[in-house]
């Protein structure tokens, strides 16, 4: 869509559009840039030169035992979260709808934890898991399981897992609420004169009708698994034990910040920069979509 | 008859004090964690490393709260608390006027390259900072911006959503608007500031209010380029409070922190609860 109507001159839409693309070719453009060139090269251990590997790198990570444990672990932490977020979110919402009076207090209620940032959601789980002073693990421990997700990698996995869903189901529970209000109240109310119960409707007609919502927020979710959760992964697990939850943005920068192996971490960044590419594309054909549903 | 296809949907007697069970009981759980972090931060110490800790709180409340505030662990949570807001609303605002500008110039002239610098912008879009860190922190370091504001602020600048919400606003602008304001010979930095920024204000708000939770929640940035604690913004301080080795972690002052870390995003979100709700499904679009 363009506007019929617009105004002469070239200078000032230069000076207009100058800061934002100064930022981005500052920040931006040339960052990535250096991570693709920089991924094509081996420094030496000095920092002083270094080697051209050509694609080296990208094929020492793809024979790399950590990096493809990195890829399942990211693929096995995203499906927990987006499953831990989704789901209770939309019992949320379903049960919120049937409300005439009040949802609207439980909404301001439910969007608390939305606020609340990832790295502090991790402090807070930590300390309800925690060895030592947790309470929930000090439960457990009563009913005779013992808690350790310092040592246990199931465990610890699980943990972040929840601890990252736990602020998106604030998230969920808004846009499900949302698109759940937008189905048409007729087509409920003719399906129950026509003896549809409460559970039939939701499964003929209100799960339908919440598709691409439900589409939509699953790649979101999974998105968010992948580049907003580093943050509950450092405070909880480091990524820890034996690498169990180390994320492939957790990778990224524990071998280029921590390990100072900048090849390959800018490697990684440029399989990133691939994979985010692909979700977005993903996402973008699905946005096409969603308006002709 | 219209009585009774309600009570089929709408829950009526004991199925509406069901519903509204289970609802403050999905609310509970969801608060429990921080209502947990409240309790800790209102008791000593000595109540919490000897688990079960009390489950209501405690009389430690001013004596927390002034420890973590004022002296903190390496440095007063008051200067985390600044360093965060000064991040927080310059990522919103600079991002915003950022915005404004390009938006306003790629829709309402055409000149040379507008194209290109539109796809330039659109690429941004893709790439969270998370993915390009080693090289940002290097312009940064060779800007010598590692702690610093400007630091902290410009490279989350750097992306496009809040220029293509402008963009799809814009479009809306009938253009009767601009044809009267070009007739009544104005110039389109008058037409900027009389029409279109009022025009604008409910989007800027509602902008506003997701980009300040986002600035003041982000963590992985503010990690890497302040090494100095003085630096340090409340998100990210908040690892640094724990102690490296194996002794016990002080806390009812990091959870006292925790809760000074969130009571302001909390209380943009709550307060704000129409325009956040609106940001929220416009930036997702």
């Amino acid at each position: 869509m363009e506007k019929r109507v617009t105004f002469r001159g070239w200078l000032l839409p230069f000076l207009l559009i100058a800061p934002q693309v100064a930022i981005s070719a500052i920040f931006f453009f040339y960052p990535a840039g250096q991570a693709i060139w920089q991924s094509l090269f081996i420094p030496d251990p000095f920092g002083l030169s270094s080697q051209f590997v050509g694609l080296g790198n990208f094929e020492f990570l793809l024979g790399d035992r950590y990096y493809r444990a990195a890829f399942g672990t990211t693929a096995i932490f995203s499906i927990l979260v987006t499953v831990f977020s989704m789901i209770p979110a939309l019992f949320l919402a379903v049960t919120a709808d049937r409300l005439i009076k009040g949802s609207g207090v439980y909404r301001t209620m439910l969007i608390w934890p939305y606020a609340v940032a990832p790295a502090i959601a991790g402090v807070l789980w930590l300390f309800m898991f925690n060895t030592r002073v947790g309470v929930v693990s000090w439960y457990l421990g009563n009913l005779g399981y013992d808690w350790n997700h310092v040592l246990n990698g199931g465990e610890a996995m699980g943990l972040v897992a929840v601890a990252s869903a736990w602020g998106r189901i604030s998230y969920n529970f808004l846009f499900f609420y949302a698109a759940l209000q937008a189905v048409p109240r007729s087509v409920i109310e003719a399906a129950a004169i026509d003896g549809a119960r409460f559970w039939r409707r939701f499964f003929t007609i209100v799960l339908p009708l919440l598709s691409p919502t439900t589409f939509f927020l699953l790649v979101v979710n999974i998105v968010y698994s992948f580049f907003e959760t580093f943050g509950v992964i450092h405070t909880i697990t480091s990524g820890g034990p034996q690498q169990s939850t180390t994320i492939l943005v957790y990778k990224v920068f524990s071998d280029g910040f921590v390990g100072q192996d900048l090849g390959s971490s800018s490697a990684q960044s440029v399989i990133l920069l691939i994979v985010v590419g692909l979700l977005t594309i993903f996402q973008f054909k699905f946005i096409e979509k969603r308006v002709h549903y | 008859m219209a009585n009774d296809v309600q009570g089929m949907v709408e829950k009526r007697g004991a199925g509406l004090w069901l519903t509204h069970v289970f609802m403050i009981f999905g609310v509970l759980v969801i608060f429990f964690p921080i209502w947990l972090a409240f309790v800790a931060s209102t008791v000593s110490q000595a109540d919490i490393v000897s688990p079960p800790m009390p489950l209501l709180p405690g009389d430690k409340f001013l004596e927390n709260y002034s420890a973590a505030l004022f002296s903190g662990v390496n440095v007063p949570v008051t200067t985390m608390l600044f360093n965060s807001l000064i991040m927080a609303i310059g990522i919103a605002v600079g991002k915003i006027v950022i915005s404004l500008l390009s938006a306003f110039a790629i829709v309402y002239f055409r000149f040379p390259c507008r194209t290109m610098f539109f796809w330039m912008i659109f690429l941004t879009l893709m790439l969270p900072v998370e993915v390009r860190i080693v090289p940002t922190y290097e312009v940064v370091a060779g800007f010598g911006m590692l702690n610093s504001y400007g630091g902290l602020i410009f490279p989350l600048i750097a992306s496009a959503t809040a220029t293509f919400l402008f963009r799809q606003f814009f479009l809306t602008i009938p253009d009767e608007l601009a044809e009267a304001a070009r007739v009544d010979g104005a110039r389109p930095m008058r037409f900027f500031w009389d029409i279109v920024l009022p025009m604008s204000r409910t989007n800027i708000a509602a902008l506003f209010v997701i980009l300040f939770i986002y600035g003041w929640n982000q963590y992985l940035w503010p990690l890497l380029i302040t090494t100095d604690p003085e630096m340090n913004t409340i998100v990210m301080g908040i690892k640094q409070m724990f102690p490296s080795g194996d002794d016990f972690a002080n806390w009812p002052v990091i959870l006292a922190t925790s809760i000074l870390a969130m009571i302001p995003p909390v209380i943009v979100v709550i307060s704000m609860q129409r325009l956040f709700i609106r940001g929220l499904v416009d930036s997702e679009k």
